[in-house]
């Protein structure tokens, strides 16, 4: 026991005297978070457009009016001419250009039907397709205050309602995600890189020469890891209820238990990693081209797992951070308990005894 | 019997790093490896502290077969790796303390035997391992390898890149730690170096050359040598190499080793062949064989 809390302490003096795990272990989440949940998102806010107005009478007025006082898009400039429409996309003042074509009361009223058109920049299709909905619900809604006093005698009214995030907050979806990365990234690469840096430095060598054996070296070496790891994940479910107001609907407890879980696989991975690479440079690259591309790519962090091709759905199950997130969005957001998240759970547990089987076959009592 | 090996063979692909090797260490010996880079030494190392494991032969070291009771080898030997293998990051007291705890030992227990080495880094305790110099390096490194009272000590080349003064309080740091009983295997490329141990062996691309004490190897040399000197060495090596009758010419300091084929050699002979070869101030004397004399000629064969 003494032997292993000196091993401990020791690794705590190495992780608190190099300024760069340092900035790994604490700066990195904190950058993370804040970058994912104030930056990047998907939502859709004072969004620039500009009008072509070619009626300018009491409806178009009105619709216009009823856009600009929205919060999601501001009007910054009305243009005149048809030509003019590609020009103002190519200067990337505007996201979106609404034309109203002439005479557009008129038709309405005669005829029952007047055409505006939504004209948005496609460049990045996902903001596109929002604002196009977005314009679409305010144009609908415009017109159902007119056709209020009329009956008609066929309507179908789709309700729509989001549940678990009914404000579509993008934040919702990156925490998961984030806290994920996160502790793959602190718990996987650290550890192999501090596994490493011994084999390296040439320390392992003498470790090796001593009474220590290899599975105490290696919970030593894991140990502090744990611990840093739980600090984090703490530290992101904090930020995330107190700055960007995440729920979390369910159990806290059982939050902390599957990150412990998580950490330990993340763990057990970078041990394997450390086994199978001989230098610092190695276990870090390793690190980051197998474990974070697909933390990012395919754990349906970012994009949704159901509209990958199948082969890549396939392969994307062999992700431990897909479990994962699958469970945290379960606990924070649906707030489901352990009965209907066994199975993500099962697999992680899993995952994680296979990967620390396959790490002690490979782990070399000698240094061959 | 301290170390016992037998026969111990080891190749790396298609290199013999070390080739049908036998040597006998007594209890309390003073061993030393002697051999140029690439010789097979620190193989060897690896070998008795169970870090590789041989391709034939067997070998015992305090007892231990380095096989079957590699796990009781680990807890008796220390070992001093020939790159300088501590933690950078932590400070001197920092990196003993470390070595004492997994031995399950502390530094108070054993102080006594590292006293003489420890005093001398003693004030830099609280100075990060990778801030010292050469010489403190290996001193503090020696003091990790003891702390556990060792009873086999395994030094691999320890004075490599260390000045001459460190290197000569090393030696006879090693000489009281042998007074101590402990058994204490060294290797080094210093020829010089040699001469201070029980009994050396000399070995070269995996092979043993020769194992005895120093002193007899030296007699052992076959052949009288001469210092030869002149105005310029480089001519002088040109014109010795030129000569019929050469057998070697090594340079040695400021002097050239030559010997002679000849069993009748008469240097008044040689000094007038180099004087008619332009060379000036020419000096020629009898002179004893070194421990390096008996390598190169070794190494020849």
């Amino acid at each position: 026991m003494k032997r292993f809390i000196g091993f401990v302490q020791k690794e705590f003096y190495h992780i608190f005297r190099d300024r760069r795990s340092l900035f790994i272990l604490f700066g990195m989440p904190v950058a993370q978070i804040m970058l994912f949940g104030f930056a990047i998102t998907n939502e859709i806010n004072n969004v620039d457009i500009a009008i072509l107005d070619r009626s300018q009478d009491a409806s178009t007025k009105e619709i216009i009016s009823k856009i600009s006082s929205s919060e999601y898009f501001s009007i910054l400039q009305h243009i005149k001419e048809e030509a003019e429409i590609e020009e103002v996309f190519k200067k990337g003042k505007v996201k979106a250009v609404l034309y109203f074509e002439k005479e557009f009361s008129k038709k309405l009223i005669k005829q029952h039907t007047a055409k505006v058109q939504i004209v948005t920049d496609a460049t990045d299709p996902n903001v596109a397709n929002t604002i196009s909905n977005y314009i679409n619900s305010i144009l609908s809604n415009y017109q159902e205050e007119q056709n209020r006093a009329i009956t008609l005698d066929y309507q179908i009214v789709p309700q729509s309602r989001m549940v678990f995030n009914a404000e579509l907050k993008s934040v919702y979806m990156f925490v998961p995600g984030v806290m994920t990365v996160i502790l793959m990234l602190v718990s996987a690469m650290m550890t192999s890189i501090s596994i490493t840096r011994e084999k390296e430095l040439g320390t392992m060598e003498i470790l090796l020469v001593s009474p220590l054996n290899p599975f105490q070296v290696i919970i030593g070496k894991v140990f502090p890891y744990i611990f840093l790891s739980i600090i984090n994940a703490a530290a992101i479910v904090i930020l995330s209820i107190f700055v960007f107001h995440v729920p979390v609907n369910g159990s806290l407890f059982l939050l902390g238990l599957e990150s412990v879980l998580f950490i330990v696989t993340s763990l057990a991975l970078g041990i394997l990693i450390s086994t199978i690479s001989a230098t610092q440079q190695t276990a870090m690259m390793i690190s980051l081209m197998g474990l974070m591309l697909p933390v990012i790519l395919l754990s349906g962090f970012i994009f949704p797992i159901s509209s990958m091709p199948v082969p890549l759905q396939v392969i994307s199950n062999i992700v431990p951070a897909k479990w994962f997130i699958i469970i945290v969005k379960g606990i924070m957001l649906k707030g489901v308990g352990i009965s209907i998240v066994w199975k993500e759970t099962l697999v992680l547990l899993g995952m994680t005894l296979l990967f620390i089987g396959l790490s002690v076959r490979k782990y070399k009592i000698r240094l061959e | 019997m301290s170390i016992r090996i037998d026969h111990i063979s080891k190749s790396y692909g298609k290199v013999n790093a070390l080739d049908d090797i036998s040597i006998q260490v007594d209890q309390g010996e003073l061993f030393g490896l002697i051999g140029p880079d690439g010789a097979g030494k620190t193989t060897l190392f690896r070998i008795l502290t169970t870090l590789l494991l041989p391709d034939h032969g067997s070998a015992s070291v305090a007892g231990y077969d380095i096989i079957a009771d590699f796990k009781a080898i680990r807890k008796q030997v220390g070992y001093m790796p020939g790159r300088f293998s501590l933690y950078q990051d932590l400070t001197v007291e920092e990196n003993l303390r470390f070595f004492a705890t997994i031995f399950g030992t502390t530094i108070a227990e054993n102080y006594d035997l590292i006293r003489d080495i420890y005093v001398q880094i003693e004030p830099f305790k609280n100075r990060r391992a990778g801030k010292l110099s050469g010489g403190m390096k290996q001193k503090l490194a020696l003091s990790c390898a003891l702390i556990h009272k060792p009873k086999v000590l395994f030094l691999d080349e320890p004075t490599t890149g260390v000045d001459p003064v460190s290197r000569k309080e090393f030696w006879e740091m090693l000489k009281r730690l042998q007074d101590k009983g402990i058994t204490i295997l060294v290797s080094t490329p210093y020829m010089d170096e040699a001469a201070l141990c029980d009994r050396i062996a000399l070995i070269q691309d995996g092979k043993i050359l020769e194992i005895d004490t120093p002193k007899a190897i030296v007699e052992h040399y076959p052949k009288p040598i001469f210092d030869v000197g002149a105005h310029n060495t480089y001519l002088l090596i040109e014109k010795l190499n030129a000569y019929a009758h050469k057998h070697s010419v090594f340079p040695f300091g400021e002097y050239i080793h030559y010997t002679d084929q000849r069993d009748g050699f008469d240097p008044l002979e040689l000094m007038a062949y180099l004087k008619n070869e332009g060379l000036q101030n020419i000096h020629i004397e009898r002179t004893k064989a070194t421990i390096e004399d008996t390598f190169m000629e070794l190494a020849k064969q």
